[in-house]
């Protein structure tokens, strides 16, 4: 498809500011890992080093910064990971507690593992899995600088977890699946130039597994977060328009402090179970951000 | 009983003592435990949460929960030591997590010599007179002692074991 962008028009109100936003380079971010320091002392060896720095302001512990960040002390100390602002959504949504058990069944290469350790303050189990022996060493490279020591990672099609190593179901799963990443197109203009339904497509029914499989392993009562870096309806409503459908979950509304769409109800002549509305879009021109969608999920009790 | 060998593809869990080793070479938690208290002065109610694990000969691995052993995964915790040489080797991230809890082979180093540390360069420290062998090597950032990694002190000389993928040219 020449644009694959073009097919949002219908959703949007401003779509103008969307392609004007989609075209813009993104800032660079970093999170500060709160397992080995505090916001104050990496703001403060941030300023020695000296690194231009401003807080996003919605979230504790997010800076834009001028420049890469891996050529600072605190990066070396493993103070801060650089990640897009709106890979901090999933984790934050998520909301672990210290000592739960939590599933990050695509994990690599850690923004989200790494996160979630910090919330759970290294307390309690976190399982991170990915498919892709490349991208594990990524992620155990970033879990080890910044001093992960809960974490547990495997390899596997995360379509196919076995709980085997680890008796018993999770509390919660962050379900942040491959996808066709529309999203990331202000890091990587390129994004879009493979894009076809047939991927799309096929995308989906693997996000449909990975989604199935986190249910299966949540213990009732528990929470799945879904979450993509793309627009494309049939890789996110549709997608948990499916779990409805299958599975004895629930979407439930959530608060974050950004400018958001709710999820579609309607695309291309489908309708989706109306409670996909509590998913919420991060469109570009929103907040100045990449995009997203996150859906929050309840597992029935 | 015979002793079992090591497997490279699975994590062992340490035997709670060394009369309890089931598998060749295999130390002890009990000593893994001694050895950052009596080096460093790691107070030992640090690991109280920690299971100890091995994968790969003497390659010492740090996980804060329990899992059956053994298990047959990718990662658990962080690696912590390297018991296969001659001496006991801190690695450089359980020194960046664990490090500030240490009171003894401790070195201090000034903004300069921290940054050609990090860069991978050995360096004459003579003013050390604590211990030779392994230090945790530290310096000041954002108002306090911040450990940096591993160095070997051997006759006045502070040798940088920052590994090459964690060296930085500042």
């Amino acid at each position: 498809m020449d644009d694959p962008l073009a097919r949002y028009e219908p959703l949007l109100d401003d779509y103008a500011a969307f392609r004007a936003a989609c075209d813009r380079p993104l800032p660079q971010v970093v999170r500060v890992n709160t397992l080995k320091t505090s916001v104050e002392r990496a703001d403060a060896a941030l300023e020695a080093a000296p690194v231009e720095h401003d807080s996003v302001g919605w979230h504790d512990g997010l800076f834009e910064i001028d420049g890469k960040p891996g050529n600072t002390w605190p990066y070396v100390h493993g103070w801060l990971y650089g990640q897009e602002e709106v890979s901090a959504i999933p984790a934050a949504v998520c909301d672990p507690a210290p000592g739960e058990r939590v599933f990050d069944p695509c994990a690599a290469p850690g923004s989200k593992t790494t996160h979630l350790a910090a919330l759970m303050d290294d307390e309690g189990l976190l399982v991170a899995n990915d498919s892709n022996l490349g991208r594990l060493s990524a992620l155990r490279s970033n879990a080890e600088r910044c001093g992960l020591t809960n974490v547990a990672v495997t390899k596997s099609d995360a379509r196919n977890f076995s709980l085997k190593p680890f008796p018993g179901e999770f509390d919660r799963a962050v379900v942040d699946v491959p996808c066709s990443c529309e999203g990331t197109v202000r890091k990587n203009p390129d994004a879009l130039d493979e894009w076809t339904l047939d991927h799309v497509e096929g995308v989906a029914s693997v996000q449909k597994g990975i989604l199935d499989r986190a249910i299966e392993v949540t213990r009732p009562g528990g929470t799945v977060v879904y979450s993509t870096c793309t627009f494309v309806p049939e890789e996110n409503e549709a997608v948990l328009d499916h779990a409805l459908a299958e599975y004895d979950v629930a979407l439930v509304e959530y608060d974050l402090p950004l400018e958001t769409r709710p999820g579609v109800t309607e695309w291309n002549g489908e309708e989706f179970d109306p409670s996909v509305r509590a998913a919420k879009r991060v469109y570009p021109h929103l907040n100045d951000t990449g995009g997203f969608f996150c859906a929050k999920l309840t597992v029935g009790a | 009983m015979s002793l079992r060998d090591n497997d490279g593809h699975q994590f062992g869990r340490l035997p709670a003592t060394d009369d309890e080793r089931e598998v060749a070479g295999r130390p002890s938690r009990a000593s893994v435990v001694d050895y950052w208290a009596e080096r460093y002065g790691i107070p030992r109610a640090t690991w109280e949460a920690y299971s100890f694990w091995e994968r790969g000969s003497g390659k010492i691995w740090a996980f804060r929960g329990e899992l059956d052993s053994p298990a047959r995964i990718q990662g658990l915790g962080i690696p912590i030591l390297r018991t296969d040489g001659e001496h006991w080797k801190p690695r450089t991230n359980a020194v960046q997590r664990f490090g500030r809890l240490a009171t003894d082979c401790v070195i201090d180093l000034s903004a300069g010599e921290a940054e050609a540390f990090l860069a991978g360069h050995d360096q004459d420290l003579p003013r050390w007179d604590g211990d030779w062998g392994y230090l945790i090597v530290a310096h000041e950032l954002a108002g306090e002692r911040e450990p940096v990694g591993v160095g070997l002190y051997l006759h006045g000389e502070l040798r940088s074991q920052m590994p090459k993928g964690r060296q930085r040219d500042l």
